[in-house]
């Protein structure tokens, strides 16, 4: 089923990508990726591919190589606003039950221009899919294992043990071609997370097992252009020592070369989550702009209005924001080495 | 059969040897063949990733880039995908996008870089291994044109040509002293050429181990000397049997001074080739000291080629001078080609040569030391090659390139 969807993703870039568009690939297009364009988000960027970087204009990558977002089988601008709410039916309750089946697979994934990782993935993709609920309803995940090692997926929330999804609790370690299911209660509300358990932990999750998990509170948020980031790096080398790039949803530098296109005035949330493994710090500045904080997303009272925070690996954090004024604003880890190793991009204000 | 059966010339009803050799050939080539397309198949392919392996062989710096000239030193085919320098990933222009097994490719760096700053350059290939490259200490590369040309000249006449000239000013009082005294000069100038064999195969070996190893390190100063020792033993034999019917044996002076001179000009070579590779790295004061040192060093050397004119005719001033600048201008093309090559392996070939060559010319001389008993390693003769290592020794402390 996820092959199916993963194709039809595929086969709508390469037709987006063809000089000579038919006019059922155009309608394919727009139907499928109508959401984003709300925003204006998928559009490709405006001006030279490398309008940024080199020598002392910055770090960069070599110039004229581009990640291959097709074949990789998803694109870091469409991560952004891609909301996964699952499926949903009323128990006798009538409370709602919603439902997801994940899988996981090995993909080979081009993680810089010219670059490729043997990634584990949840649905193909790294950062897996953001799953979205609301407070108090009832969750059930199918997790199936179409990798070559045992995985599983353990969330962070408040749930049984045996619904933990750990070694030795529950259905513990899914092995390869097996099956699961897990269920438990949305709560509390917030920004939570998921990743694989399984040993040696920091592997699994080096690798790119893990994903956004948001709980929304009963009387939702105030209308807002939501977008979701997830920090981490690639440790090509697997020597456990530090990263060799850092990015957030996957690709280093995307958002340089794709700003995120934003308008302005507009309220911009930002779902950011930190899943970087072997440094222990991780952070976020944003450019001519500060923005409200709410630690974990779990009060809707924000602690502290900034323009930088930082986050250890599994901490969490909402960032609400408004651009007052148009044009191209940095974003990056405050932590130079990551950012010029990657870990950089830019906001686009538009009116 | 017997001991004493006539050569054979080909005997009647057996091929010809040529054709015997081609047959042979023939047969060892077929089943080579088979083996090459046939044999791979029944191996297992290899297990485990691509070994990737690039050796630096030469790093320029010129304002705002860094330059890398890679060779692929390992079995495998090697992509350099991405490059960082100091934790910062940059943009960098390259001429090939697959470098082959020994195949070498140019990586131009755009980075700022900043005058005696450390660089770590990482090279990310396409499977995610990180080669490192590193700078010890940024300094622009001398622009290889007319004033760096006159530069090189000049660094050569001043530690080559100038001081073996000198040291050949020491030729009066040779010719004054008895033969007891000669011998002790000749075992002081074997002494002295011992010691640049071990000095020279030393470097060479430093070289070596600093190449990359695509084309063998250490053993091309074996390869270098074995080759430069049976050319010069080869070309001495050879002379020899020509001039057999003028001269009664034994080499006439002026041709054992100009081995002599050969065998110190590659060693010069050496030293010029280290002079040249320190300039280029910004690694060498050129000052008084410099000069200084290596006038000192070499003068020696000087007197080492003048030896064999102790006894008989004295040399014609020409003559001296021709072999003052056999053995002292190699240090010029040492300096031009350590500056602007830079290349370690053929570095530890060349030093390897000047090995050779001064083995061959200690071979030569070393009869010379004999006494009326015919004792090579007498007392005199001992401490003289004694204090020609000291001598060269102690001269070698004033040099640091």
């Amino acid at each position: 089923m996820i092959h199916f969807r993963l194709m039809h993703k595929t086969t709508r870039r390469s037709l987006l990508s063809t000089a000579g568009l038919s006019a059922a690939g155009l309608v394919a297009a727009k139907s499928v990726g109508a959401a984003a364009h709300q925003h204006g988000a998928s559009a490709p960027a405006q001006g030279p591919a490398h309008a940024h970087g080199g020598g002392a204009n910055g770090p960069s990558f070599r110039a004229g190589g581009a990640v291959d977002n097709a074949l990789n089988g998803f694109d870091p601008t469409e991560l952004l606003r891609d909301f996964d709410w699952g499926r949903t039916t009323r128990l006798p309750s009538g409370r709602v039950l919603r439902e997801w089946t994940i899988h996981a697979l090995d993909k080979e994934i081009e993680v810089a221009p010219g670059v490729s990782f043997p990634a584990w993935t949840f649905n193909g993709r790294v950062p897996g899919p953001t799953l979205r609920c609301r407070e108090g309803e009832r969750l059930r995940i199918e997790f199936v294992n179409g990798s070559a090692h045992p995985h599983t997926m353990h969330f962070h929330g408040i749930h049984p043990s045996d619904m933990d999804g750990v070694p030795g609790q529950g259905a513990g370690l899914v092995e390869p071609g097996m099956r699961t299911v897990y269920e438990f209660d949305a709560e509390p509300f917030g920004l939570h997370l998921y990743h694989c358990h399984a040993a040696p932990l920091a592997e699994h999750i080096a690798r790119g097992m893990f994903g956004t998990f948001i709980v929304d509170p009963r009387a939702g948020r105030p209308e807002a252009d939501e977008l979701v980031m997830v920090q981490a790096g690639w440790n090509t080398t697997f020597d456990a020592e530090g990263n060799q790039l850092y990015h957030v949803n996957g690709i280093p530098f995307c958002y340089m070369h794709e700003p995120v296109r934003v308008r302005r005035g507009e309220l911009v949330r930002i779902y950011l989550s930190n899943l970087l493994e072997y440094d222990p710090v991780n952070s976020f500045h944003l450019h001519g702009n500060f923005f409200q904080h709410f630690p974990t997303g779990t009060s809707l009272t924000p602690i502290e209005f900034t323009d930088t925070i930082a986050q250890v690996q599994g901490q969490r954090g909402i960032l609400e924001m408004r651009f007052p004024h148009l044009g191209q604003f940095m974003f990056h880890a405050h932590k130079s080495e990551f950012a010029e190793l990657g870990w950089m991009g830019l906001f686009e204000v538009v009116a | 059969m017997s001991a004493a059966a006539p050569a054979p010339a080909a005997p009647r009803g057996r091929a010809p040897v040529w054709l015997l050799a081609v047959a042979i050939v023939a047969v060892i080539g077929g089943v080579l063949a088979v083996l090459a397309l046939a044999g791979g198949d029944t191996l297992p392919e290899r297990r485990g990733p691509p070994v990737e392996e690039l050796a630096v062989e030469r790093t320029v710096l010129k304002p705002g880039t860094i330059e890398l000239t890679l060779r692929n030193t390992g079995p495998d085919a090697v992509a350099v995908a991405q490059v960082s320098v100091n934790d910062a990933f940059v943009d960098f222009e390259r001429s090939t996008s697959e470098i082959g097994r020994l195949g070498s490719a140019k990586l131009t760096i755009d980075y700022p870089w900043q005058e005696g700053s450390p660089y770590a350059i990482n090279l990310l290939t396409s499977t995610g291994a990180v080669i490192p490259a590193a700078v010890a200490a940024a300094v622009e590369t001398p622009a290889d044109d007319g004033s760096f040309f006159a530069l090189m000249a000049l660094l050569g006449l001043y530690v080559g040509v100038i001081p073996v000239t000198l040291g050949m000013l020491f030729l009066p009082l040779l010719r004054r002293s008895g033969p007891a005294w000669t011998q002790v000069l000749i075992a002081f100038t074997v002494g002295l050429l011992a010691f640049l064999v071990v000095d020279g195969a030393l470097e060479a070996f430093e070289a070596g181990g600093a190449s990359g190893g695509a084309f063998g390190g250490p053993e091309l100063l074996f390869l270098g000397a074995g080759l430069s020792f049976l050319v010069l033993s080869g070309l001495d034999a050879w002379t020899k049997r020509r001039r057999a019917g003028a001269a009664a044996g034994g080499a006439s002076p002026a041709r054992l001074a100009l081995l002599i001179a050969v065998g110190i000009g590659l060693h010069n070579f050496g030293e010029g080739l280290a002079i040249g590779s320190a300039y280029a790295l910004g690694a060498l004061a050129l000052g008084a000291f410099l000069v200084v040192g290596f006038a000192l060093h070499n003068t020696t050397e000087g007197l080492a080629i003048v030896t064999p004119f102790a006894g008989g005719r004295s040399p014609s001033p020409l003559l001296l001078v021709g072999l003052g600048v056999v053995a002292g201008a190699p240090a010029i093309l040492g300096a031009v080609i350590g500056a602007t090559v830079g290349n370690a392996e053929l570095s530890s070939f060349l030093l390897g040569i000047g090995v050779g060559a001064i083995v061959q010319v200690v071979v030569q001389l070393a009869p010379a030391m004999r006494d009326a008993d015919g004792r090579l390693l007498h007392p005199r003769a001992a401490a003289g090659v004694a204090a020609g290592a000291l001598a060269l020794y102690g001269t070698s402390l004033l040099v640091a390139a």
